[in-house]
């Protein structure tokens, strides 16, 4: 009789901890209580105003710069370098944060503390923005919103992948310290210019690198993406095609600049779609 | 400054109200300690704060782990580091006999970076890694300008090792930044302005007494300091084997500083200026300079760190330049009032 109820007890419990094993939902328990949601990187925070629940947002960070709104909110500083009792001083009940957030040690003591904090993946491709946009829609309990916004996104991306143009040499470009640096592989500005059918004239260095006259002129981009941080902080559109850098660039003399917004340009969140859709239209509309 | 001046006004004075401004420097301190304790970004209310630690009262787990695991080991942390740096500083002043020296010309801090540029760049590792990396950079550099200035007689040979040192690990530094991404770049930025914000017990645990050690036996070697301010040659003449002493002092400063440099990041300015107001107040008898630069290396970190920390909350400032923003312009006032 005993052994029968440790048995059931005992089969019971392992039949649980199998389900919270299987269910994805384990990773972020869907009933935690995100009444005061503290969010770090401007990748998570986007996607929790799209699911309709920026009002929760209690505290973010220094990159979370899109919505506008969520530049309000408090700010802890930069989601690489978090100071833990400025973190704790919010009373966040969940932390959803971008997995490049830090350091490791203090994402640790905020665990320590009790404090849910659900981590998510946050690189330059899709597959990872498939898997943010449900892990954040998950530890919100919005599963059901998630899917409706990753359908949305899908489908206007197959509209965009639809889209053919020209396949030009092209590079983006931003200013940085006084610099105009260019943006190489493992960017989300490159996977911007790969899908939108363009070839990314600087897919050989890595990262953002300073552009030197002689390079640029070399390559004979016949597309330049520009930020729009960039055109305001050099004065205009104009002044940016003056620059010497890229002044003698097909792009420029054939009016094949574009500008992107910031986070549209290096983001690699929901509006990925519309950044693709944006670069296609600006050299199909130069072409005719 | 000639040590002549102020050592007969000591004499004539006696050592009591020097004494007594050692005295205030650590009744300063502990204030400050006391205060950074109850203020930071996370509110725990002080009265309640007292009535736990005396046992009176109870307190939420939150706020009880807040003071102890994250605020105290920073604010210990900010005195030990603080202690090293003032008595590096002042030790450095003396041996190379200018108050423009400090532990970074000997190659210590480009060393240090370079280590943790390296751990940085290269590794992903985090901040055990990266202390470790600079740790290893601050002694490597030192000692390698030290063996490349030890065959010249006087002082300057080391110094000039310690600018070639300096040169060099700075343009390695520049090669391994060419290749980090936009990422590792801020995160170097950062440790380069330094910040408490590490600190944990179990590297308190291994700091504290290490720091105590070497900071005693920087303190006994006053008479050695007083000798080699009157001159080389006369600290040879008082009996002293300078290229020993030499060796001795670098290694010490370098096993007192670079430990901290490792944990902390680089954190200007202390090092440099609180022994040269020490000195401005106090004079030059190593005896008092050297307790009171660690004394007053210590406030000046505690009270920085809490401002690094309140501030800008929920946000904290890197306190490497909290430092550097009041201790500047304080300094070029002292400097200003003094040539009236």
């Amino acid at each position: 009789m005993r052994t029968g109820v440790f048995a059931v007890r005992w089969l019971s419990s392992m039949t649980a901890s199998l389900a919270v094993l299987l269910s994805p939902a384990a990773l972020a328990q869907p009933d935690q209580d995100a009444s005061r949601l503290v969010t770090l990187g401007g990748s998570v925070t986007e996607i929790v105003y799209a699911l309709g629940e920026g009002g929760r947002i209690i505290g973010t960070d220094q990159s979370s710069i899109y919505p506008p709104e969520a530049t309000e909110l408090p700010s802890v500083g930069y989601y690489r370098k978090l100071p833990s009792e400025g973190v704790v001083s919010l009373r966040p009940s969940l932390i959803v944060a971008s997995e490049n957030a830090g350091p490791p040690e203090v994402i640790e003591q905020l665990k320590q503390l009790g404090i849910s904090v659900v981590m998510v993946s946050d690189k330059p491709d899709l597959e990872s923005l498939r898997s943010r946009v449900e892990t954040v829609a998950r530890a919100l309990g919005k599963p059901e919103q998630g899917k409706l916004l990753l359908e949305e996104m899908e489908s206007a991306l197959a509209s965009v992948e639809e889209t053919t143009i020209p396949a030009l040499g092209a590079m983006t470009i931003v200013m940085r310290g006084g610099k105009l640096l260019g943006a190489g592989a493992d960017t989300a500005a490159n996977v911007v210019l790969e899908t939108a059918g363009l070839k990314n004239v600087l897919a050989e260095q890595n990262a953002y690198r300073p552009l030197s006259a002689e390079v640029v002129s070399a390559l004979a981009p016949d597309v330049i993406i520009v930020t729009s941080s960039t055109v305001e902080s050099m004065g205009g559109v104009e002044k940016v095609k003056q620059s010497p850098v890229i002044a003698m660039t097909p792009a420029v003399q054939n009016s094949r600049v574009i500008v992107l917004d910031d986070m549209l340009a290096q983001g690699f969140g929901l509006r990925f779609p519309q950044a693709i859709a944006k670069v296609q239209d600006g050299v199909l509309g130069a072409s005719n | 400054m000639p040590p002549t001046r102020t050592l007969p006004l000591l004499r004539l004075q006696g050592v009591t109200p020097v004494a007594a401004g050692l005295a205030l420097l650590g009744l300063l301190l502990v204030v400050s300690v006391l205060f950074a304790s109850v203020n930071g970004a996370y509110h725990i209310d002080p009265t309640r704060l007292l009535m736990w630690l005396v046992g009176a009262e109870s307190m939420d787990e939150v706020s009880r782990n807040v003071w102890v695991n994250i605020r105290m080991p920073r604010i210990v942390l900010g005195v030990i580091a603080g202690a090293s740096l003032g008595i590096a500083g002042a030790v450095m002043q003396a041996l190379f006999r200018n108050p423009l020296a400090e532990p970074g010309l000997v190659g210590l801090s480009a060393g240090a970076s370079l280590g943790a540029v390296i751990a940085i760049v290269l590794t992903s590792g985090g901040l055990v890694l990266i202390a470790g990396a600079a740790f290893i950079g601050s002694l490597g550099a030192t000692y390698l300008a030290y063996f490349l200035g030890r065959r010249s007689h006087s002082v300057s040979g080391l110094l000039l090792a310690g600018i070639a040192i300096n040169t060099i690990v700075g343009s390695l530094m520049g090669l391994l930044i060419i290749n980090a991404n936009d990422a590792q770049l801020r995160d170097l930025t950062f440790w380069n302005m330094g910040s408490l914000a590490g600190a944990n017990w179990s590297m308190i645990n291994f700091l504290a007494p290490w720091t105590l050690l070497m900071v005693a036996l920087l303190l006994i070697r006053w008479k050695a300091l007083n000798a080699l301010l009157l001159g080389e040659r006369e600290a040879f003449h008082l009996g002293y084997s300078l290229s020993s002493l030499r060796w001795q002092l670098i290694t010490l400063v370098a096993l007192t500083v670079g430990p901290i440099v490792a944990v902390t990041g680089g954190i200007g300015f202390v090092g440099l200026v609180v022994p040269h107001l020490v000195r401005l107040w106090m004079g030059s008898d190593h005896r008092w300079v050297l307790p009171a630069s660690a004394l007053g290396g210590a406030l000046a970190l505690t009270l920085g760190d809490w401002l690094a920390r309140v501030l800008i909350a929920p946000s904290e400032l890197p306190i490497g330049l909290v430092t550097s923003l009041i201790g500047g312009p304080f300094f070029i006032w002292l400097l200003i009032r003094g040539k009236r």
